[in-house]
């Protein structure tokens, strides 16, 4: 019965994705239309073929399959992400790089947000995923809630990258940072984050451990708050629901204060908590000891929720936002510094008694090194929240140095760990293809991070100068096109650490791919444990 | 003066703001109570059990469902 109401919903979908793309108003929503229509075609003869089959879901085995896509989905957006990045950074050291032919679709404005949401999004955004499912499984001993419901999550969730990254580079976008998909595709996105919720709220309902381990409360914490973000940053009325374009429903420093409540809560939810849930797990197992302390873990974890919610408006200093606005948010913001320590510590210390892998295990380095620069990002970022700081900081590369040091270090590299361990234990292999090309790894991304943050700060501090020096009769010395010749040599080396972190990433696919095409299944421990 | 903003920004700066902090001081409080230590240690020892598949059924009830629908047929 369950077949034929899918084959009837998808059907229906497929045929309205049609009309959709036949009554549409801009190009954007018409390839989003046919997308769609694709999709639901290709579900359709999926379901087709599959109806009325018997599908177990074994409750005494994982539903690994799901995670093992996960796996390949954040690998390859991941090296698609970074390549953005480094093209995006090349346009802005050789501005000859926006070509005449690809103006409106592959100049720097429209690959920008094609970049932040595929490492953010894509690659964070599976990683999260993916861990999530693997991490509840194993921490509550219960296979995945949900059946299929899972699949439905991890395909929906990568339909919605490609719906986001077609509609950026045909122009649809409405324009809030890091929000920029237009309300249809929002609207897609908030089903997919509703059955990832109750996939997840499932299983932890059905575990067999009495207690909710740690990693589980970052990750419900990140799942539930990011659904409440997303609801409430993209109230919009669409103009026409053939079209892209959509009127938000607030206007002026409302809306400036929602995006940035968005904005910073996506940092604090989606790029620290969910990641945070990855530290729990892979940190302890990859050390083979548990967590330096549970009781710190959890104050750690009450004070990011109750702290981080409040930081927002220390992106919109000395703007129309009330000065306590701002003054809150700048407040909480340096608050947030000692939980973050706290945390990071914590991540730190569970190596105690342990350090000597750290020269064994490159592994377990990246995963050390992901964590200091989780430290060394949530010393920033309060620093950058102070308002006299802020005035010479905002608008100013320096951010976007902050930003790469908490997204490549702290986020990228707590992934790669987690591929890392991941990979042999989901395909069954003894050992990863090769811990030299680890390593390699491991330096290309730390000398890139290094080379990027650094210029950054060398660029972003000396512009910030730039714009406010005055000369004796008060007038501005520099024009902005002085600041943007001046910043030449700093974005080259920009490039180059880009360079060097996407080549990192390129031999990391190539060593997982290599774990499992170039190695022989583990010999069958896992096929013939006689029963007890 | 009893604009929705009013009145909420007073909840905020005042009660609203008491029964947060109050709320997290418990959490830390409880989060340190006595006794708890063998507690903690078993749930920061769960990353270790249950690896390679779930924890055994439940035994007793669904078991003897399972055979219950063996029967049926």
């Amino acid at each position: 019965m369950w077949d034929y109401i899918k084959l009837a919903v998808l059907g229906l979908v497929a045929v309205l994705a049609a009309i959709a793309a036949n009554y549409a108003h801009d190009l954007a929503y018409q390839v989003n239309a046919l997308t769609a229509m694709l999709a639901a075609a290709i579900a359709f003869w999926w379901a087709l073929r599959t109806a009325g089959d018997y599908r177990p879901q074994p409750q005494n085995e994982y539903n690994d399959g799901v995670v093992r896509a996960g796996v390949i989905a954040t690998a390859l957006w991941g090296v698609v992400g970074f390549l953005v990045g480094v093209i995006i950074a090349l346009q802005l050291a050789f501005p000859s790089l926006n070509f005449e032919w690809a103006q409106g679709y592959l100049n720097f404005g429209r690959l920008r947000p094609l970049h932040t949401s595929a490492v953010i999004f894509a690659f964070g955004g599976n990683a999260l995923i993916m861990t999530a499912f693997y991490v509840v499984q194993r921490t509550t001993a219960a296979r995945l809630w949900g059946g299929n419901l899972g699949w439905f999550v991890f395909w929906g969730y990568n339909l919605f990258i490609v719906l986001a990254a077609t509609s950026y580079v045909l122009g649809g976008s409405q324009s809030k940072e890091y929000a920029e998909p237009e309300w249809h595709i929002d609207l897609w996105l908030t089903v997919v984050w509703v059955a990832f919720l109750l996939t997840f709220l499932g299983t932890l309902w059905k575990r067999k451990e009495p207690h909710i381990y740690v990693a589980n409360w970052f990750y419900l914490s990140f799942i539930i708050t990011i659904a409440m973000l997303h609801v409430v940053n993209n109230l919009a009325i669409p103009v026409s629901i053939f079209g892209s374009k959509s009127v938000h429903l607030m206007s002026g420093v409302q809306d400036a204060m929602t995006q940035w409540w968005y904005g910073h809560n996506a940092v604090g939810f989606f790029l620290t908590a969910g990641f945070l849930g990855m530290m729990y797990y892979f940190v302890p197992k990859q050390a083979e000891r548990p967590v330096y302390s549970y009781k710190l873990s959890i104050i750690h974890f009450w004070a990011l929720i109750f702290l981080y919610i409040w930081a927002g408006p220390h992106h919109l200093h000395y703007t129309a936002l009330p000065d306590w606005a701002s003054t809150l948010g700048m407040v909480m913001s340096i608050i947030l510094w000692m939980p973050s320590w706290g945390g990071m510590i914590n991540g730190l210390m569970t190596l105690s008694g342990a350090w000597d892998k750290l020269r064994t295990d490159p592994v377990i380095r990246m995963m050390v090194v992901s964590i200091g620069f989780y430290g060394m990002s949530t010393f920033e970022g309060p620093m950058m929240s102070i308002k006299s700081v802020n005035s010479l900081s905002h608008y100013t590369d320096w951010t976007i140095g902050h930003v790469h040091s908490g997204a490549l270090g702290w986020n990228g590299m707590i992934t790669f760990g987690a591929l890392y361990f991941l990979v042999p234990r989901l395909w069954g292999r003894e050992r990863l293809y090769s811990l030299t090309l680890v390593s390699w790894h491991f330096w290309l991304a730390t000398i890139g991070i290094v080379l990027y943050a650094a210029s950054m700060w060398v660029t972003g501090i000396m512009e910030g100068l730039m714009w406010r020096e005055v000369d004796a009769n008060g007038f501005l010395v520099n024009a902005f096109a002085d600041t943007v010749s001046a910043k030449f040599p700093m974005y080259v080396v920009r490039a180059l650490g880009g360079v060097m972190f996407l080549t990192g990433g390129i031999i990391m696919v190539y060593n997982l791919w290599a774990t499992v095409a170039r190695q022989p299944a583990r010999s069958a421990l896992t096929a013939a444990i006689p029963a007890e | 003066m009893d604009n929705l903003y009013t009145v909420t920004r007073q909840f905020a700066d005042s009660w609203g703001l008491l029964g947060l902090f109050v709320t997290f001081v418990l959490v830390v409080i409880w989060a340190f109570r006595p006794g708890t230590g063998n507690t903690y240690e078993d749930i920061s020892n769960i990353p270790f059990r249950n690896e390679e598949k779930p924890a055994r059924v439940e035994t007793a009830r669904e078991a003897s469902g399972a055979m219950f629908k063996e029967a049926w047929k």
